[in-house]
């Protein structure tokens, strides 16, 4: 597995990483579980991690979530799941219910949002949430706080005035920030080719003078690896970075989508070849810390965890239509 | 107690208020070195530091988008939009972002911030500097919207605006700047936001308005008090929330309403307001409502003959007002 020779250097034990796997593998069985829920009819949408769970992961883990904060995008399961969301309440939002923490079940699934665990609410309209992380770092910069910001998005969203502007406003202050764009090809149908005219998104950041490092998803230890020295620059008030983490979307965009018209079966076998989870199992079989029985026991573990969350979820109320007129100001 | 220009009324009360909370920042396009084009924030970086008074790069949803993430994160940020005219880039930022943050996190979140923006026309300000935009923001629910119409306000207002949990947006009349003098106490003092101010009481009709136009319209009652007209005036003060009560209450009392606004006519605040009226209090009515607006073109043009064509003045006021007076 490429990037493996850089655990060693990384700070990670045996337990890390089987952390980053779990939460790996946590986040595509929930995510699967999604698809079937929404094609039973129970659950109106859903919008897929699937094929990213290796670049959020990897980021996430390079982390502190005690102290930093992240803005991420509708994909980022792995990410809000590493930060201390828990299935139930991934489920919970999934199915629009009551106790969804992210909204209350008033947002589409997915548009996560977590004040304890330090989940900042998202919206739909897409790179609004880069200057919002620009100026959450601003914050911990006048308070000299030592935390940092990590917001994430597509690289079709880079294309977004919002995007440029926040760039620049954490690069001429020097904010404590970390951009990564989860660059899977695809603007839904359109492919980068037709998104923009570079071949690395990553580019993008010499325009603001701040770094540009490109990565793999399906190399999480190169991706923490990035992530962590983007930390350390932003801690030492070196300013911003930008991560492009090159990654596949294995699903639709949506539950909405079919992406038979624009993606063909060939090119998505050779995208499943290269699925961060199965490079990263093999690694780690191959590393001699992992076996079938681990493996097994995992999968038991996950699958009781999707299939708890997701009867709780089914069984917990909807909101109360009166609720409807609550929280539109401060009470 | 000082007399001071409505400008520097909102300078003092962004002093007081940066002196009383570290947490407060301010901050936009030429806020700090120069002091604001208007010389708002003159004094303010040398007295508190390009830490809590910033020059911020051109670009204004990002001026906006990082205030709503330091809000969320802890700051109240008092951010700056040169010109109302220049806010547009913005709009994603206030409208799908600072005004729904509250309701789509089911309270979790929010955004104490409060975005000032001068205002208004009649200062040869042409198309793109002269543009009253305050309906826009009036339509969404999850903001606020303050206009005051003396430096008292101007102060009341501003603080109550600061120490709001929800984004606000504060209006400045351009024009009103250097024209507007009056008393502002020293002391600290709230005006609530959604309370209208009854400027003068009146038995024959009443105006209704806010901002600059207020000022014009104790004009226009005096010249009318001459004629035997008495004209009630109320100042709105907020535009979001309204002060149902009291506009209800003025033209339940004279029976006849006057509208007045510098924005343009159609959706603008004055069909707001008349549509409550006529829900609520239509049968107290002795004439139909009247409103007097900025007309329904682009925006204001620069020549001075256009420009004065396009400006609601304290004339038009009165002509309007003693015409409803009469029906």
């Amino acid at each position: 597995m490429a990037g493996s020779d850089a655990l060693y250097g990384l700070g990670l034990d045996t337990t890390k990483i089987e952390t980053m796997y779990y939460y790996m593998v946590l986040s595509r069985a929930l995510d699967e579980r999604m698809w079937i829920l929404n094609r039973q009819g129970k659950s109106a949408f859903v919008i897929s991690c699937q094929g990213q769970e290796g670049a959020q992961v990897g980021v996430a883990s390079a982390l502190d979530p005690t102290v930093d904060w992240v803005a991420p995008y509708y994909r980022d399961l792995g990410v809000v799941l590493y930060f201390g969301m828990t299935p139930r309440e991934i489920m919970l939002g999934q199915m629009a219910k009551a106790e969804d923490p992210s909204s209350g079940g008033r947002q589409m699934p997915a548009h996560y949002g977590h004040k304890k665990r330090h989940v900042l609410t998202g919206s739909s309209p897409v790179a609004t949430q880069v200057a919002h992380a620009a100026g959450m770092a601003l914050a911990f910069k006048i308070r000299s706080e030592a935390a940092v910001v990590m917001t994430s998005l597509g690289e079709g969203s880079t294309n977004q005035g919002e995007f440029h502007e926040a760039l620049n406003f954490a690069a001429v202050h020097r904010l404590p920030l970390i951009v990564v764009v989860e660059n899977n090809g695809f603007a839904i149908s359109v492919p980068q080719s037709k998104e923009m005219v570079v071949a690395d998104v990553a580019a993008k950041a010499s325009g603001y003078g701040m770094p540009g490092i490109v990565v793999r998803g399906s190399d999480p230890l190169g991706v923490h690896q990035a992530t962590s020295e983007a930390r350390n620059r932003a801690l030492k008030g070196e300013g911003p970075t930008l991560i492009e983490i090159k990654t596949y979307r294995y699903t639709p965009h949506s539950s909405d989508d079919d992406d038979r018209s624009y993606k063909t079966r060939e090119q998505l076998q050779a995208e499943k070849d290269d699925d961060a989870i199965v490079l990263f199992r093999q690694w780690m079989l191959d590393q001699k810390m992992w076996d079938d029985e681990r493996e097994k026991a995992l999968n038991q573990r996950v699958r009781n965890e999707v299939d708890d969350a997701t009867d709780y979820a089914e069984a917990a109320p909807y909101p109360d239509p009166a609720t409807l007129w609550e929280h539109v100001y401060h009470s | 107690m000082a007399v001071m220009t409505y400008l520097e009324a909102i300078r003092e009360t962004l002093r007081q208020e940066l002196r009383r909370d570290d947490r407060i920042i301010v901050y936009g396009e030429d806020v700090g070195v120069r002091g604001g084009v208007f010389r708002v924030t003159e004094g303010l970086q040398a007295e508190f530091g390009e830490q809590r008074v910033i020059d911020s790069p051109l670009a204004e949803a990002a001026i906006i988008g990082t205030a709503i993430g330091a809000a969320v994160n802890g700051l109240r940020p008092v951010p700056e939009i040169q010109f109302s005219d220049f806010i547009f880039p913005a709009i994603n930022q206030i409208v799908q972002e600072a005004a729904r943050i509250r309701y789509r996190s089911n309270g979790t979140f929010g955004v104490p911030m409060v975005i000032r923006a001068p205002f208004g026309g009649g200062v040869h300000g042409a198309l793109y500097h002269s543009q009253s935009v305050e309906a826009f923001f009036a339509h969404v629910p999850g903001l606020k919207v303050v206009i005051p119409s003396t430096p008292y306000d101007a102060k009341g207002l501003l603080a109550a605006a600061i120490q709001d949990e929800d984004p606000v947006l504060y209006f400045e009349h351009k024009a009103a700047y250097r024209s507007l003098k009056g008393d502002v106490p020293d002391e600290r003092y709230l005006i609530p936001i959604g309370k209208a101010d009854l400027k003068r009481p009146g038995k024959h009709v009443s105006i209704i308005t806010y901002g600059l136009m207020v000022s014009y319209a104790l004009k226009a009652a005096e010249t009318l008090d001459k004629e035997g007209i008495s004209v009630e005036i109320l100042d709105l003060r907020s535009i979001r929330p309204l002060d149902v009560e009291a506009i209800l209450d003025t033209a339940k009392k004279t029976g006849k309403v006057l509208m007045v606004h510098e924005d343009n006519l159609t959706g603008g605040i004055g069909g707001e307001v008349s549509a409550l009226i006529a829900e609520h209090a239509l049968f107290y009515l002795d004439a139909p409502i009247v409103r007097l607006a900025g007309p329904d073109v682009p925006a204001m043009p620069y020549s001075p003959p256009l420009e004065h064509a396009f400006m609601v003045t304290p004339e038009k006021i009165t002509e309007a007002a003693r015409k409803l007076a009469k029906f």
